[in-house]
């Protein structure tokens, strides 16, 4: 029974039923249904847990959460045992921090306990729990060990059973949320194990790369492959010219990695971290992402004009991209065929830029910063080679930044804020907001609706495409034609508006898709926040208003508008969808099957 | 017209003694002897008696063969069919007595039992729907469905006082009152055969010989709680049951008494089969309904309860097989004729397969509240080779044992569950003094640490390093510190494990550290087993005094252990022997002892 809800004659209604419960002895008033987690909350109690990510796994598994309650037969798992009226709860009893203890040193006992070596070592919520539970031995059960091979098949990420502890965290976020399920359970009993079905590596599934297993790992298993040593051996050859861009969304949450409130714009700190990396030019997505606006915004006139495959859909997250292609092979068409604001960015910069600098392509290292771990499968693909050479070279994580930066030793937090490198630079508004789900709808009908009406807007904002909820929708009235627009995160949601159009029913003519929830904010490659952050504070929405605060505070907020951007049409791309532009900024997909089948 | 009917029993301890070839000899016999119209041949149900089987009744009489050969049909019919001569070699020894042939419901076996649930079985032929019909089949729905309510119904079985023989004995009528409770605009009714107990086949042993009986109480727990679908989860392992309910189903359905409208009063409920796939857990309630649903068969936490949210997040109730086979004799004959027997909390009989060291092992029901010393030596026939009783295992890997020391215990739910043990499904399990307690519970736990589901802690990782501890103790590298790490680690994973399966799977190590701790001890202490059976602390040891000195264990021996000349004492080196007992066997004076 939810604390609150929407009824259908749109009011709200608070569930007013309320039970008396007594937790370690406190008398407490608390609504009827809730579980014991959450009522000993509001006692100011923060009972440990593990496995529970609310809303996604709530599956009462590691037994952590254990507690007491009066009348029962044995130790109950408080995030999923409702209250009732009259309940006695007891938290914090020498047997419930034995149990806990004991669950703990069982976990141990088969867990590669190398932290020393481990990414996860400082932010690992296995390591955390030892510490309040008071773990004195870790060896205290040391019996038969499982052995696992990690699994590195796949372009973006490692798997490593050895330091699972079968949370069930990631099979719930890539199954429920996602959608897809390559990853489960596999055998029963001691030798259970993450992997995909018929022991598959997951190089061969068709996991789109999103990463969103990894955001909610609570331990070293799933990471990101790290290329930090390439990156920095790319800075250090004196024959290369490294140059870098960052996405928007990563401005938004770096900061994390150095212990600064979720949500603080480290925009300026970024670009001085990276120029003191010795990154030869420091430039931005967000300049891209304008780029991107041009190019998709007319796409969308024009189909919508001269009768082509409606709805558009953008195409600018590569998890998202793999998750059509493999279970939506039949819309392709409906796809964008505009590039990645990344991989735009590269081919801009290995011929535009290259040729303006005298530069030879072959000696440009074009290097990444992004949320995202699918960035990293997006740079193999076919046809993102504009200049003969990869659009982009490297690809790496906000977190991969993070070590970056910290290892050489650079003062984050001491840093002055500086400015990015002109020309590639230079952005807009519309191209920051790109990092939230509704962002890129935005900022395309920002340039949409003044090209088709010809009119400058009289308020740039279009709140009906913010928040973040799964599923948006609006419609928009221009130039005398009713627009009809979606927009979606997270693959789950994606699935009920791609139904629709397989189905026949779409009444939309454009839709966003972002493959993670809450868009780009929340990739797979940004900062990991315990579950214990995930489940009180909405993460996206705190780093979503950084970047639409930046929005508001820009001084051009429209990606035409983009005096850089305009330059790049005139000395080079013509006109938006010339054959120039197609060439150099436009991609191909292709079909790919399900596995396993 | 029929003058004789002979009855093969097609039970699973006599099909695979050989009643298959018995029924193909029997019927080519009787075509032979000319009487193929004169004598029917009907292969039935379990009669219970399966270590003298395989098992021909002849009627009329009865004459109760036991352990026919093939060889000797030809002689049961020309002799007793054709000529009328019982073939007295053949009869049950039990039944020969000073006095002549007595009944077979005379004998010790089945004097003290009383037949509910397995009542059809061995009587009638289970593909038969009017055979069913015949012993009062359907009656009972058509009672219910033209002349009860649903609640008068589960009034009924409240009052009968049933309580769910699956194991957890909780009360049936109260079970089918909370999910009649819950409103919803689809409920199942579910029967759980998963039967995962090693060693038992009781529920088989109904869905094999009288499978309507499920049905028919499945179709009235339909109507008692609003439910229009049904679903029989039983193991693969059982193809002959699966065969037969669907041979059943698919009778009921043909004569209006499953499906839409039966006996024409509107009511509409349907039953299908669902298959386990290998998983002992998927005998857990709500393991079982997410197995339905097409998922990874692990349990999920309670509360919801199945009776508001079961498969598929409707109102569900779920019984074992042998609570519905008591359903309809209860509508028939009234709730009091259920109550009167039995004890004060456990009403009725229960079906137990009793195994292990006992004479007679097989199925059999006794009504509750019979003494465990009158199952083990006046049902069982005593314990064989003149060895004495020490334990009796029951509820299987979930259960504890109970002692000698308790031997006179009136079986029931509660009495059990006070010694530390459990009533469990039914298995049985005799032990004699040449049993090892510590083995015994490492077999269970064995059996528990392969079919643990792996979702939680505790039963994942808890019930494995138990095990350890176990097999550590039993190869003579126990301590002191180990026992009370052993107990600490059950009261844990009891504490907090989060199903049945785990919560129980101490069960076994904790019942035996109660009761036989001196055991324990001597394999920790002592480095021994004192039943001789934990082969690392074993000895073989030549007698000097029996040995002839002819060499034949020398050669014998796989690892040259064995030393001595010709014609004097030989010796075995104990650090090259590694117990595999081929010297023993050779030796043809008895000079090779175990300590």
């Amino acid at each position: 029974m939810p604390l609150w809800r929407y009824t259908d004659t749109l009011e709200w209604e608070v569930n007013m039923d309320k039970v008396n419960i007594k937790i370690n002895g406190i008398p407490l008033e608390v609504p009827a249904g809730i579980t014991i987690l959450e009522a000993a909350k509001m006692a100011h109690i923060d009972i440990p847990t593990l496995c529970f990510l609310k809303e996604i796994n709530e599956i009462g598994a590691c037994r952590i959460c254990v507690v007491e309650v009066k009348g029962a037969r044995s130790l109950v798992a408080s995030c999923v045992y409702p209250v009732s009226d009259g309940m006695e709860i007891r938290t914090d009893s020498p047997k419930i921090l034995a149990s806990r203890k004991k669950t703990l040193e069982l976990i141990l006992s088969d867990h590669d306990r190398k932290c020393l070596s481990c990414v996860r070592s400082g932010h690992c919520e296995l390591q955390k729990l030892c510490k309040d539970l008071g773990i004195d031995d870790e060896t205290i059960y040391a019996g038969e060990r499982n052995h696992y091979e990690p699994d590195d098949s796949s372009p973006h990420m490692v798997r490593d059973n050895n330091k699972c502890i079968l949370c069930r965290r990631c099979s719930a976020v890539c199954d429920h949320v996602q959608g897809i399920g390559v990853i489960g359970a596999n055998e029963r009993g001691f030798k259970t194990n993450i992997g995909c079905a018929f022991d598959m590596d997951l190089g061969e599934t068709s996991c789109v790369s999103c990463g969103q297993c990894i955001a909610v790992c609570p331990t070293g298993a799933l990471y990101e492959k790290d290329y930090t040593n390439e990156v920095f051996a790319a800075i250090n050859d004196p024959d290369k010219y490294v140059i870098v861009q960052t996405a928007p969304a990563v401005r938004a949450a770096l900061g994390e990695a150095f212990g600064l409130p979720i949500g603080t714009n480290v925009q300026g700190k970024m670009v001085a971290a990276l120029r003191r990396l010795g990154f030869d030019k420091v430039f931005d997505t967000d300049f891209a992402a304008d780029l991107t606006i041009m190019e998709e915004a007319h796409e969308l006139i024009d189909r919508l004009q001269s009768g082509g495959t409606l709805p558009l859909i953008t195409s600018c997250s590569p998890g998202w991209i793999k998750f059509c292609e493999h279970y939506y092979p039949d819309l392709l068409d409906n796809l964008s065929s505009c590039k990645s604001p990344q991989q735009m960015f590269g081919a801009v910069t290995k011929t535009y830029y290259a040729k303006k600098m005298g530069l030879d392509p072959k000696n440009i290292v074009m290097v990444s910063v992004m949320p995202c771990t699918a960035k990293k499968f997006e740079i193999t693909r076919d046809h993102q080679n504009a200049a003969g050479v990869p659009d982009v070279d490297i690809a790496i994580t906000t977190r991969e930044l993070a070590r970056m930066i910290e290892r050489v030793g650079i003062n984050f937090l001491a840093l002055p804020d500086e400015e990015f490198d002109d020309p590639l630079g230079r952005s807009t508004g519309a191209a920051v907001i790109f990092g939230a789900t509704g962002g890129v709808m935005e900022a395309a009908l920002r340039t949409a609706v003044e090209t088709l009406t010809g009119e400058e807007l009289p308020d740039p904002v279009f709140s009906e495409v913010r928040g973040t909820a799964g599923i948006k929708t609006a419609t928009y009235n221009v130039a005398g034609m009713d627009i009809n627009v979606a927009v979606a995160s997270g693959l789950g949601n994606a699935r009920k508006l791609l139904d629709e159009i397989k189905e026949g029913n779409s009444p939309y003519h454009f839709i966003e898709i972002m493959a993670c929830p809450g868009g780009c904010v929340n990739g797979g490659g940004q900062p990991q926040q315990p579950a214990s952050v995930r489940n009180s504070v909405d993460i996206r929405a705190l780093r979503a208003k950084a970047l639409y605060d930046q929005d508001t505070a820009m001084k051009i907020r429209k990606s035409h508008e983009n005096p850089a951007v305009r330059q790049l049409y005139e000395e080079f791309l013509e006109a938006p969808g010339s054959h120039v532009a197609h060439e150099i900024l436009h991609t191909s997909y292709v079909k790919r099957a399900v596995n396993p089948y | 017209m029929y003058r004789s009917h002979v009855l093969v029993c097609g039970g699973s301890g006599c099909t695979s003694a050989g009643a298959p070839k018995i029924l193909e000899v029997l019927n080519k016999e009787i075509a032979k002897a000319g009487i193929k119209n004169e004598v029917s041949v009907v292969e039935t149900g379990c009669h219970g008696l399966c270590d003298y089987g395989p098992i021909v009744v002849v009627y009329p009489g009865p004459t109760f063969y036991s352990k026919v050969r093939p060889e000797d049909i030809p002689e049961i019919v020309n002799e007793h069919l054709v000529n009328g001569q019982v073939v007295s070699r053949l009869v049950h020894n039990a039944e020969i007595t000073d006095e002549g042939i007595k009944s077979i419901n005379e004998t010790d076996f089945y004097k003290k039992q009383y037949r509910i649930a397995l009542r059809n079985c061995g009587i009638i032929n289970p593909e038969n729907i009017e055979e069913y019909i015949a012993t009062g089949g359907y009656e009972a729905l058509g009672r219910v469905l033209t002349q009860y309510t649903p609640e008068q119904v589960i009034q009924i079985i409240i009052d009968s006082e049933l309580r769910g023989r699956g194991g957890g004995g909780f009360p049936t009528g109260i079970k089918w009152k909370l999910a009649r409770a819950n409103d919803a605009d689809q409920k199942y009714v579910c029967c759980n055969a998963d039967e995962g107990d090693p060693g038992a086949f009781m529920d088989r042993s109904v869905l094999e010989g009288d499978p309507h009986v499920v049905l028919e109480a499945m179709t009235i727990a339909g109507y008692a709680i609003g439910a229009s679908q049904g679903y029989i989860y039983i193991r693969a392992e059982y193809p002959l049951a699966i065969e037969r309910l669907n041979k059943a189903i698919a009778q009921a359905r043909e004569y209006g008494l499953l499906g839409k409208d039966i006996f024409g009063t509107g009511f509409n409920f349907d039953i299908e089969l669902r298959l386990g796939a290998g998983a002992f857990v998927c005998g857990e309630e709500t393991a079982l309904m997410t197995s339905i649903e097409g998922n990874r068969g692990e349990p999920r936490p309670r509360p919801p309860f199945p009776a508001q949210k079961g498969l598929f997040q409707k109102p569900t109730l779920l019984n074992n097989v042998e609570t519905y086979a008591n359903i309809p004799q209860i509508i028939l004959n009234g709730p009091e004729w259920f109550s009167s027997m039995g004890t004060e909390k456990s009403k009725g009989t229960k079906v137990f397969a009793l195994g292990g060291k006992i004479r007679n092992t097989g199925l059999v029901e006794i009504p509750m509240g019979t003494t465990l010393r009158e199952v083990v030596e006046d049902i069982g026939g005593g314990i064989p080779n003149n060895k004495k009783f020490k334990a009796a295992q029951t509820g299987g890997p979930s259960g504890g044992c109970i002692p000698a020391s308790k031997y006179d215990i009136p079986i029931d739910y509660d009495n059990l569950v006070g010694i530390g043990s459990m009533m469990g499904s039914g298995g049985l399990i005799v032990m004699d003094e040449d049993n090892c307690m510590v083995d015994i519970a490492k077999f269970f736990l064995e059996f528990t640490v392969d079919e643990s589901c792996g979702k939680c802690t505790p039963c994942r990782v808890g019930t494995k390093r138990l095990y350890e501890i176990l097999d550590k103790i039993t190869k003579g590298n126990g301590t002191m510190e180990d026992l009370d790490k052993l107990e600490e680690l059950c009261v844990y994973i009891k504490e907090n494990a989060l199903c049945g399966l785990g919560q129980s799977a101490p069960n076994p190590v904790l019942s035996t550290l109660r009761y036989f701790r001196d055991e324990y001890i001597a394999h920790v202490k002592d480095k021994k087993c004192p039943a001789a059976v934990c082969k690392a602390l074993l000895s073989y040891v030549i007698d000097p005094n029996a040995c002839r000195g002819c060499t034949l264990c020398a050669r014998s021996c796989p690892n040259n252990a064995i030393s001595g000349k010709v014609k004097e004492a030989h010796v075995i080196d104990q650090d090259k022997c590694v117990k595999c007992g081929v010297c023993k066997e050779k030796c043809r004076f008895g000079a090779i002892l175990i300590r």
